[in-house]
């Protein structure tokens, strides 16, 4: 029972928000902040039973929903270590993060509205979480991407905002669309929407092979839109328009989150299907991660670069997904909604604090704000992953996982991208807190409320790495996968990504620390590659160019011809223009002269008699 | 021996003088006493044939037609002399306004 409380308390928050509460700020955000920490102290339960027993079957309850001849839906919960691990994530950096909105959102004039979308938000997010079939998993996907809408249209008076949000919710719509005609290749094939069923049906090769390529690439689709992958990864960036707590939630501990969840969820399909998805899944991922890697050395404002390197963590991410690492890619997940809230967050201290996005008007700010600039400084160690904080042993994993799978071209793929992480993250940390202040105004700490926060994710995000610990019992991977994964090469792995990612960090400290070469001089000496990393490899343009301006307008004018001139202009205005005209010439009968009727009437009868008479 | 032709003759030909009395005159008066013709004459031809066939109903009929007839004439002539007052003629050429 108390399973289904997790998904009742945010839905009864949101909607008490929005209807009763809504003039009451401070009661709002006190609702959504019990409502999200509640979530939190049901799931501990859960948390420690699957702890204890890590190979314990899986918890299933559901209740049907529509049961025709041919269809059967239910609606139910399912835990197991996945997503109870996901259930702590969520809950756990969730809570956090509606602490801290508490303080950054302060006397904003949307301030309920705000925590009534984080409560959607969550309830959306622990519905994907807990389903245990593939339509309620939909649902709440979808519901995820409209609280998503609106939180990144937060400050939808601004039109640069509720063009983000407009994006990032018709790019994910291009994704689903496949993710759905997944599921019904699945149903098609198994006749059935729950995981464990399909899971059995496959195992027992019920399923053709060509039938689970295509399920497989098809439900891949659909993590493409919602994990931002290559190609539509374009609303991830954009996507930060909205309110700085919003961007650690989506693209941290939860959104973007939901896409790897889906390819853990159903990593039996990947692994039954011919190997062909699995690499279309790995590439993907690992062209994604170097792409977003590249892109982010060129960019200059704060929360774009922590953007990008959330694609990078992504792509990595999918990437372990498709080598067969999935305790690799969930140790990432986890580790990443840590490091990553707290990048943002951190971000979002410095922005409340000089209220601009640009890191070339920062600077010396650790002076000013030692709290805000040491959880920074963890969060970005952490996401480049130098050891001991988290991030090295997630990334070693997926490395790992890569090697072992045999994919040396993706292997070099991810130690550039680390090299390139460790670049540009050490110098948003150098522009950013050290040098010359080339700040205005005079920037203070944030309160305790977003401090606090801030201290508990930089100690998660440097000691969380831990739990995947070798010799530890259960460690990350058994308690994931229930056996340790085979890591051959595993010091060699480890030494030349902590080598690569230092000299990252010492070409970045030269570059940005040192002035030993001016960025300025780089940039021109490269001018033609610059241009095109800062205008992120002219993606977003050709979308905008080709595919909206002349495909998509084209089908809009086509469609708008159609309506305009064949059925407006032909169906609705002709059969207006007949009637009119035989109402015209019956108009000359009705002279108004009562003998002409009468005539009529006369002459009318005649012809009937004449018929009766000789018909 | 007069027989059922002689009234359907006789029938006809009163219809006929009604008919041609509610087309082609001019006084709205003398178009409502053509009407009472041609009510008449369908009346005599009921009265024949109920006669020659033996057959009560026709008869009947006659009354029902005569009682019918004559509340119709009571309310046409109520509306006529409304007419009449409002538009100070007669003539049926004048009375067009259900065109409008």
């Amino acid at each position: 029972m108390s399973i289904w409380l997790l998904l009742l308390i945010p839905l009864i928050a949101t909607t008490t928000i929005t209807l009763i509460t809504r003039r009451h700020k401070d009661l709002s955000s006190y609702i959504s902040i019990g409502a999200v920490v509640l979530c939190f102290i049901i799931s501990i339960k859960p948390i420690l039973y699957f702890l204890r027993n890590p190979h314990a079957e899986p918890l299933e309850q559901s209740f049907t929903w529509l049961n025709i001849p041919g269809l059967y839906v239910e609606i139910g919960t399912l835990l197991d270590p996945l997503s109870v691990l996901m259930l702590f994530i969520v809950t756990f950096v969730g809570s956090l993060i509606h602490i801290y909105s508490r303080g950054y959102m302060h006397g904003d004039p949307g301030y309920s509205r705000f925590f009534a979308c984080l409560s959607l938000f969550i309830f959306a997010m622990l519905g994907i979480v807990l389903a245990n079939n593939f339509i309620q998993m939909f649902i709440f996907w979808e519901l995820v991407g409209l609280a998503s809408y609106l939180l990144i249209g937060y400050y939808f008076e601004k039109p640069s905002a509720a063009d983000a949000a407009k994006k990032a919710f018709l790019v994910n719509r291009v994704g689903d669309f496949g993710f759905i005609l997944g599921i019904f290749v699945i149903f098609y094939a198994t006749g059935t929407f729950n995981f464990l069923a399909i899971e059995k049906q496959i195992e027992a090769g019920n399923v053709g092979d060509w039938t689970l390529l295509l399920a497989a690439l098809l439900i891949f689709c659909g993590v493409v839109g919602k994990s931002a992958q290559f190609p539509l990864h374009v609303w991830l960036p954009d996507a930060m328009e909205g309110p700085t707590p919003v961007s650690a939630l989506i693209h941290a501990a939860t959104m973007v989150a939901a896409g790897v969840y889906l390819l853990a969820r159903t990593a039996f399909l990947y692994h039954a299907a011919p190997p062909e998805a699995a690499m279309v899944v790995a590439y993907i991922g690992g062209f994604t991660a170097l792409l977003a890697a590249t892109i982010a050395l060129a960019q200059s404002d704060i929360k774009r670069v922590i953007a990008y390197s959330t694609l990078a963590s992504l792509g990595y991410m999918v990437m372990a997904m498709g080598v067969g690492g999935v305790s690799a890619g969930m140790l990432y997940l986890t580790t990443h909604a840590f490091f990553k809230a707290l990048l943002f967050l951190a971000a979002g201290s410095v922005i409340h604090a000089l209220h601009t996005n640009d890191i070339w008007k920062m600077g010396g700010l650790y002076r000013k704000m030692k709290i805000t600039g040491s959880t920074f400084g963890i969060g970005a160690l952490a996401m480049i992953g130098v050891f001991p904080f988290s991030g090295f042993f997630a990334k070693d994993e997926i490395l790992v996982a890569t090697l072992a799978s045999g994919n040396y071209v993706l292997f070099i793929g991810g130690i550039i991208t680390a090299f390139l992480i460790a670049i540009f993250m050490s110098k948003l940390v150098f522009v950013t807190f050290f040098g010359e202040e080339r700040y205005e105004g005079h920037p203070h700490e944030s309160p305790p409320v977003m401090t606090v926060p801030l201290i508990i994710l930089a100690f998660f995000a440097a000691v969380s790495g831990f739990v995947a610990l070798p010799g530890l019992e259960p460690n990350f991977s058994t308690y994931i996968d229930g056996h340790v994964e085979g890591g051959e090469g595993g010091h060699f792995v480890a030494i030349l990504s902590t080598l690569v990612v230092l000299a990252g960090i010492l070409v970045a400290w030269l570059i940005y620390q040192r002035g030993f070469v001016r960025a300025e001089v780089i940039a021109n000496h490269c001018h033609p590659l610059y241009r095109v990393l800062e205008n992120r490899f002219y993606i977003d343009d050709f979308y905008d160019r080709v595919i909206v301006e002349r495909i998509y307008n084209g089908i809009g004018r086509a469609f708008n011809f159609t309506e305009i001139h064949i059925i407006i202009g032909f169906f609705v205005n002709g059969s207006a223009f007949i009637t009119r005209e035989i109402g015209k010439a019956l108009r000359l009968l009705t002279t108004g002269r009562l003998q002409e009727y009468a005539l009529l009437m006369v002459g009318g009868v005649v012809i009937l008699l004449f018929f009766f008479i000789f018909g | 021996m007069i027989t059922l032709y002689h009234y359907l003759v006789l029938s006809c030909i009163l219809f006929a003088i009604g008919v041609a009395g509610v087309l082609l005159r001019r006084n709205i008066l003398i178009v409502l006493m053509s009407l009472e013709l041609v009510f008449n004459s369908v009346n005599i031809s009921l009265a024949a044939f109920s006669h020659f066939l033996q057959s009560m109903a026709g008869k009947v009929f006659v009354v029902f037609t005569i009682t019918v007839a004559a509340a119709e004439v009571a309310v046409g002539l109520a509306i006529l002399v409304v007419i009449f007052r409002q538009k100070k003629t007669v003539y049926v050429e004048d009375l067009s306004e259900m065109r409008h």
